[in-house]
C-alpha cells in the first residue's frame, strides 16, 4: 500500500474538489477591489468558454455541476503535472543514455 | 487574484509575458535535473491539490472571499523552481479549460502566484528556519509565514502591474489589495500549516527529500 500512498492522496483532492458548491460566491480579494476602485468593467469577455467559472455546462444543477468541474479539473491536473514531472525524468534518461 | 484580460495594458503584457517565459523555461531545466522518482507522484498530487483547494473561496470580511494559493506549500515541499512548475500548471489549465484568469494576463498570473509567490515563500521559510532551527516547530512557523508572505507579495505585485497598465492609481490600488490579501495570507497560512502537518505526520519522508535548486544555491 505504501508505494500507492499517492492515491489515497488523490482521493483527498476528491474530497476536497466535492466540498467547492460549500464555496463563498462572494467576490474574491481582486474582484473586490477591482469593484470598489470601479475598474472592474474593464474585464473583457474570453474568446472560448470550456467549463467557465467551474461550472460544467449543461447540468441543470449548480451543484452537481460545480462538483463535476472539480473533479474534472483535479484529475487533470494531476494528470498534466505528473506527466510533466514523468517527461522532465524520461528526457534526462534519454540524454544520459545518449551519453554512453 | 487571477487576472482577467482588460485590466493590463500591452507593455504590461509584454513584459510580465518575457519574465514569466524566461522563469518557466528555466523552472523546467533546474527541475528535470533534480527531479526524483518519488516526486513524480507528488507533483501531480500538488498539482491536483492547490486546483482543488482553489476552488473553496472562503469569506473574509465585508462581503469578500479569498481562496487558497498554494505557492507556499509547493515551494516549501519541492523546492521553489519546482513550486514555479506547479503553479504554471494550475494556472494554465485554470485560463484555459475554465477561464479562470485571462489568456494574455496568463503571464503575468504566472509572475505573480507562480514565480513571486514561489520564492517570496520559500525564502521566508528558509529565514525562519534557519533562524529557529530545523524542528518541526519552526518548520510549521517558516510554513505559516511563507505562506503570507506569498500572498501579500503576489498580491502587491498585482497592484503594481494594474497600477502601471492605469486601470487604478498606485495610491488606491496597492493598499486595497494589500490589505485584503494581508488578512487572506492569514487563512492562507493556516492551511498551509494544516497540510504541512499532516504531510509531517504521515509521510515525512517526502520532507526529507531534497528540494530541487538552482545550481550554487544553497541548501
Amino acid at each position: 500500500m505504501k508505494s500507492k500512498w499517492w492515491l489515497v492522496a488523490l482521493l483527498i483532492c476528491l474530497v476536497v474538489a466535492a466540498f467547492s458548491p460549500l464555496a463563498s460566491s462572494s467576490p474574491d480579494g481582486l474582484e473586490r477591489v477591482a469593484e470598489d476602485k470601479g475598474f472592474i468593467d474593464l474585464a473583457g469577455g474570453t474568446p472560448f468558454q470550456i467549463i467557465a467559472d467551474y461550472v460544467f455546462p449543461g447540468i441543470g444543477n449548480e451543484a452537481v455541476a460545480t462538483i463535476v468541474a472539480g473533479v474534472i479539473g483535479t484529475l487533470l491536473l494531476f494528470g498534466l503535472a505528473y506527466g510533466v514531472a514523468w517527461l522532465l525524468i524520461a528526457t534526462r534518461r534519454k540524454k544520459l543514455a545518449s551519453h554512453y | 487574484m487571477h487576472i482577467p484580460d482588460g485590466f493590463l495594458n500591452v507593455a504590461t503584457v509584454a513584459t510580465t509575458t518575457a519574465i514569466s517565459a524566461g522563469g518557466v523555461a528555466n523552472a523546467v531545466r533546474v527541475t528535470g535535473k533534480k527531479l526524483g522518482e518519488k516526486q513524480v507522484p507528488l507533483m501531480g498530487v500538488l498539482a491536483a491539490f492547490v486546483f482543488a483547494a482553489q476552488m473553496l473561496n472562503f469569506p473574509i470580511a465585508g462581503g469578500t472571499s479569498g481562496h487558497f494559493l498554494g505557492a507556499a506549500l509547493a515551494a516549501i515541499l519541492l523546492g521553489p523552481w519546482t513550486g514555479v512548475l506547479i503553479m504554471t500548471c494550475v494556472l494554465v489549465g485554470q485560463c484555459l479549460i475554465f477561464q479562470d484568469g485571462g489568456l494574455l494576463a496568463l503571464g503575468a498570473n504566472v509572475l505573480n502566484m507562480g514565480i513571486i509567490g514561489s520564492f517570496g515563500s520559500y525564502y521566508a521559510y528558509r529565514l525562519f528556519t534557519s533562524l529557529l532551527g530545523d524542528s518541526r516547530r519552526s518548520r510549521l512557523i517558516g510554513g505559516f509565514a511563507g505562506a503570507w508572505v506569498a500572498v501579500f507579495l503576489a498580491s502587491t505585485a498585482c497592484a503594481l502591474e494594474l497600477a502601471i497598465s492605469g486601470a487604478s492609481p498606485l495610491g488606491v490600488v496597492l493598499p486595497a489589495m494589500a490589505g485584503v490579501h494581508a488578512l487572506i495570507g492569514i487563512v492562507e497560512g493556516l492551511i498551509t500549516v494544516a497540510v504541512l502537518s499532516a504531510v509531517m505526520a504521515t509521510r515525512a519522508d517526502l520532507l526529507a527529500l531534497q528540494t530541487i535548486q538552482q545550481e550554487g544555491e544553497t541548501k
